[in-house]
């Protein structure tokens, strides 16, 4: 009888565990009891902090419901010293009123002193950034533009015609938030001109842009855009425009300070048409400021 | 032998009727916080309705958690901040409260009515864990428990860091109201 005795004393120990331990379980941890939560796709967000790298798209969106007001300077190039201020005397100016529609898609219109251009454009992303089940290592959008030269025709007497202002591009921005503080992104694009200024010259201009986002403090972040230009731009002159920034975050607004050697503030202008060169110092101060606006707020009820 | 046989069914008894202790859950409770004060240019205020929560009536334990992202703001701007700069939620995706009602024996669960309770324990946010104490309110009614709350939380107890250019648009403590009503949880 010796045996079956401490077998039984044993399953009493195993009970008295097992109740211990449950009571404990349960205790320290009720929330287990509803089951793992089964992992949602979610979007990557905030990759950069404004819907500009610099001059370029970025792969963010601003927030549907939201106007993001924006107005951006381009000072005169600092190589004309204190004559003119390092530049600060001149300044080229574009505004813009951009809307977020839905979270992959927003549209926007601005006016430039540079040409007096009036342009706008869409911008829409098939495939956002994500994490979870079904999701994208990148943010692949799509950007397309129109841009409308103001200016009084060059050579009235001719025979002149509206659409001879227009010229338009296509963008196709792949990017990707590689960590919280650092986002990178390429965008080949194609910029065609309705009107050349000579018959040498090329209608379409294919560039292949870079940009970046390196965040230095949860409010600040060192920011640079580049586009290689492949092909289309004549051989002297035209340079790539190549802008290195730092964004600063101040609730409701986001400064973006910045060097550049582009003049232009669509993709027109600083694409096709930036003359000058960082060799020569022919750099100038720039800045964009956003400022966003809350046009259809979210219930909270 | 006989005893031992007893004694074995007692203990494992006792395992199953504690398995079987009535919790009480829900996954749509809901938490409003609000961080305005009388500077602030908007209402800083959130609302989130994904709260989870689980309450076993036998020992009072009482316990919540949160996904910072699910709060949501009038101002997608201020949700963007508050996600980013504030609540670090890629960091810190969760707030949970793990604690007990301390006068437990107070509440008859059988029985519908209201009862003032206080509830102890840890709440963490934003990778912090803090000791809290509140006092709540109970409601049985029909068979389904109410569990509501109102406390308040000091922003820089949780490293919640203000930005002096923003500190007096921002209240330094935050109200956080919590409401849940809970269904019994089938095991």
């Amino acid at each position: 009888m010796r045996r079956p005795t401490s077998i039984i004393r044993f399953a009493l120990l195993l009970a008295m565990g097992l109740n211990a331990s449950l009571a404990l379980y349960a205790q320290d941890d009720l929330l287990s009891l509803l089951g793992e939560e089964k992992p949602k796709k979610q979007r990557v967000k905030y990759a950069f902090k404004s819907s500009r790298v610099i001059n370029s798209h970025s792969m963010e969106f601003i927030n549907p419901g939201t106007m993001d007001f924006r107005i951006l300077h381009r000072f005169g190039s600092l190589d004309q010293g204190y004559k003119n201020f390092f530049g600060l005397d001149q300044a080229s100016m574009r505004m813009s009123f951009d809307f977020g529609l839905l979270h992959n898609l927003m549209v926007g219109v601005g006016r430039s002193t540079y040409k007096k251009e009036v342009d706008a454009f869409i911008k829409y992303a098939p495939i956002c950034q994500s994490t979870g089940p079904g999701s994208s290592p990148v943010t692949v959008a799509l950007v397309s533009g129109i841009t409308m030269d103001g200016l009084p025709w060059a050579d009235p007497t001719r025979q002149n015609y509206f659409t001879s202002r227009l010229a338009y591009y296509n963008q196709l921005i792949i990017g990707r938030k590689f960590s919280e503080a650092l986002s990178l992104q390429v965008m080949p694009t194609v910029v065609h001109k309705n009107l050349v200024q000579l018959a040498t010259d090329k209608n379409d201009i294919v560039g292949l842009g870079f940009g970046g986002r390196l965040k230095l403090s949860k409010r600040m972040a060192l920011t640079w855009d580049y586009t290689y230009v492949l092909d289309g731009l004549p051989e002297t002159g035209y340079y790539n425009p190549l802008s290195f920034g730092i964004d600063i975050e101040t609730g409701g607004h986001v400064f973006q300070l910045h060097v550049s050697n582009a003049v232009g503030m669509n993709e027109r202008a600083f694409i096709t048409e930036t003359t000058g060169q960082w060799g020569q110092g022919q750099v100038r101060f720039g800045f964009n400021l956003s400022r966003m606006f809350q046009l259809k707020k979210s219930k909270l009820d | 032998m006989l005893k031992n046989i007893f004694l074995i069914g007692g203990a494992l008894l006792l395992t199953i009727t504690n398995v079987q202790a009535q919790k009480f859950f829900t996954k749509t409770g809901r938490i409003d916080f609000n961080a305005t004060t009388p500077s602030s240019p908007e209402k800083i205020e959130a609302v989130n309705k994904t709260v989870t929560c689980v309450l076993d009536v036998a020992s009072g334990n009482i316990q919540f958690a949160v996904l910072i992202k699910g709060f949501t703001f009038e101002r997608a701007l201020m949700q963007e901040h508050f996600n980013e700069n504030y609540l670090e939620s890629d960091k810190f995706p969760k707030a949970e409260f793990k604690g007990v009602i301390t006068n437990n024996s107070a509440v008859n669960y059988t029985k519908d009515g209201d009862y003032t309770v206080t509830v102890k324990g840890k709440l963490t946010l934003h990778g912090e864990t803090r000791e809290v104490e509140s006092p709540g309110k109970i409601s049985v009614k029909g068979g389904k428990i109410s569990a509501s709350a109102s406390f308040t939380a000091v922003l820089g107890d949780y490293k919640v860091e203000v930005p002096t250019l923003v500190s007096d648009k921002v209240s330094k403590t935050t109200k956080i109201t919590v409401a849940c009503t809970l269904e019994p949880l089938k095991s």
